[in-house]
């Protein structure tokens, strides 16, 4: 196992593999982890909706995953059920690690913690997620629509929004 | 103009006088310097900037739907579409995302082919950037310059795949096809003229001391502000963060070559410029490492169900014709799951999150632009500054607006 010290801005801590960063998670609280996949070289850790935002200050302050990479949703079909998920790339800029926060929401309540408070840059890409997907962040300073129209109507990432949309829009 | 209070509609804000009170203006979106269609909502007090509101959205086209409705080999034509001045980046990540996902291996030819052609859109597009934001605040001469420069870039990517600004060249396990005859000779042609441009571009602009004062102490953010706001590549470097995906979280072969990471500690419009002049440097390096690299082999992986054949394996092979059908009409399946893959673009951490259900078409993608994260923290640097240096902002972020509306 790669174990070496890193000096950084973040601070020293030991550098791990991305499971060692699972265990400080569950370390920290048992209830935080729900499932962990890992494939491709990548982990996913799925993380009970009401925690994310304590993990990921959790992981920012204390494990050195300082940026948040992207942050994108996805709906995987009206039939299933969670149907959303939104998916946290963490990735921290000493140690140079990824990490897979994934977040299961169901179709009668999809909605989550903003995670503006822990990370600027969360603002547009949920801002995108809220657009495209209709995924509300609570706490989030200006949830507006940001690449369609305000007057648009559905959303258009979702699975059952046909690729050509209802009618033809207009800007009028 | 004297028009009386009263005769003013009611939905219109009656200002006292011009300086006590806020303006506000519509900044775009057809601004020559908002590099596309940026509109910005711009509260002013004077000519001072209070608040900066970035509106967006003027070019979606809906893309990141359309990825999942085409099979994956079509997706590689819509990404040329996004960041338009680095095309073959777009295509870089998008395949390697799929080919992550397929567990696909690139031989070395193809690998060395992929870097030179990156590296040579990075700097074509590092020149739009010093002519544009060179243009943006007055300067005109450079422009001239640095288009002749990426000029003779898009002669050589012309050559290799046909396409100028939409080359499609990269192709899910490998590419499109190898270099053409003579390829080497021309990439050594212009590299042995890019160190006189480059001087010349020092000449013009960076030793030109009306530059120094309209960029220095202008636009700043601070390491710890960057780092939250997500900016990365140069717009992140210029903060004084040391962090290149190429070196930190390699692919391609990219930890293989000799280059820096150039870092400018005081996040203002000057180190984000001077980062990116001496990136050009660094890339120039890596492309003559590439050269030197190039030895005959194969372009493409060992995959026949995923790569498409070569025409002369067709007219010999029978299971070789039958492939090609295959791939064509009912595309190729990609085992299930997810995969998250970022390359350095020539303007930040391009991401690409691909999640596949076992079909021939992406369930899901999305792609984490470097333009679109760089933008949002523009208030940060715009707010507090003259207008007229908002536009310099603009210039030294570097965006593309195709990649930002998607």
């Amino acid at each position: 196992m790669d174990r070496r010290v890193v000096e950084g801005s973040v601070g020293k801590f030991v550098m791990s593999t991305l499971l060692d960063f699972v265990e400080k998670i569950r370390e920290k609280n048992g209830e935080w982890v729900s499932a962990v996949a890992e494939a491709h070289g990548e982990v996913t850790v799925t993380v009970p909706r009401d925690a994310v935002i304590d993990i990921c200050e959790f992981l920012r302050d204390s494990q050195g995953f300082d940026m948040l990479a992207d942050l994108c949703g996805a709906d995987r079909g009206p039939e299933e059920d969670p149907r959303f998920e939104v998916n946290y790339h963490l990735f921290g800029t000493v140690h140079h690690k990824r990490l897979r926060l994934k977040v299961l929401l169901s179709d009668d309540d999809p909605s989550v913690e903003s995670a503006t408070t822990v990370w600027r840059t969360a603002e547009w890409h949920e801002r995108e997620t809220y657009d495209l997907l209709g995924i509300k962040f609570t706490g989030h300073p200006d949830l507006r629509r940001i690449l369609l129209p305000s007057d648009f109507d559905g959303h258009a990432l979702r699975k059952d929004y046909p690729l050509r949309g209802y009618e033809p829009y207009s800007m009028n | 103009m004297s028009v009386a209070v009263e005769n003013i509609p009611g939905q219109y804000e009656v200002m006292d006088s011009a300086l006590e009170s806020q303006m506000t203006l519509s900044m775009g979106p057809q601004h020559p310097s908002t590099h596309g269609v940026l509109r910005l909502d711009l509260r002013l007090d004077g000519e001072l900037v209070i608040k900066a509101i970035p509106d967006i959205g003027y070019l979606h086209t809906g893309m990141e739907k359309l990825f999942e409705y085409r099979k994956y080999q079509q997706g590689i034509v819509i990404t040329d579409r996004m960041d338009y001045l680095n095309p073959l980046g777009n295509n870089l990540a998008y395949v390697m995302a799929a080919e992550k996902l397929l567990g696909l291996e690139i031989p070395e030819r193809a690998q060395v082919i992929r870097v030179l052609m990156c590296e040579l859109q990075r700097i074509a597009s590092h020149m739009v950037w010093l002519g544009t934001s060179c243009l943006d605040m007055g300067a005109m001469t450079p422009f001239w310059f640095t288009f002749k420069e990426r000029e003779k870039i898009l002669n050589l990517i012309e050559s290799a795949s046909g396409g100028r600004m939409t080359p499609s060249y990269f192709r899910i396990g490998g590419l499109m096809m190898d270099l053409p005859a003579g390829f080497d000779n021309r990439v050594k042609q212009f590299l042995a003229d890019f160190p006189d441009a480059l001087k010349t571009f020092d000449t013009l602009v960076t030793g030109n001391t009306i530059w120094q004062s309209r960029t220095k102490n202008i636009g700043i953010i601070s390491r710890e502000d960057a780092i939250s706001w997500g900016l990365t590549g140069p717009s992140l470097r210029g903060s004084g963060v040391d962090l290149d995906l190429r070196r930190d979280d390699p692919y391609s072969g990219y930890e293989t070559y000799d280059f820096e990471v150039p870092t400018e500690p005081d996040g203002d419009v000057w180190s984000r410029f001077k980062v990116r002049m001496r990136e050009l440097t660094e890339s120039y390096k890596i492309v003559r490492q590439a050269l030197e690299r190039l030895k005959p082999g194969p372009i493409k992986a060992d995959a026949p169900k995923v790569v498409l054949p070569d025409r002369d394996d067709m007219r010999k092979h029978m299971d070789s014709l039958i492939h090609h059908f295959l791939i064509v009409a009912e595309g190729f399946n990609v085992p299930e799951g997810e995969v998250y893959h970022a390359i350095e673009a020539s303007k930040g951490e391009l991401g690409v999150y691909m999640k596949s259900n076992g079909g021939p078409k992406p369930e899901r993608v999305h792609f984490r632009g470097p333009s679109f994260v760089n933008l949002s923290a523009l208030p940060v640097m715009a707010e507090g500054e003259m207008i007229a240096d908002v536009v310099a902002v603009i210039g030294s972020l570097d965006i593309v607006l195709g990649e930002i509306d998607r």
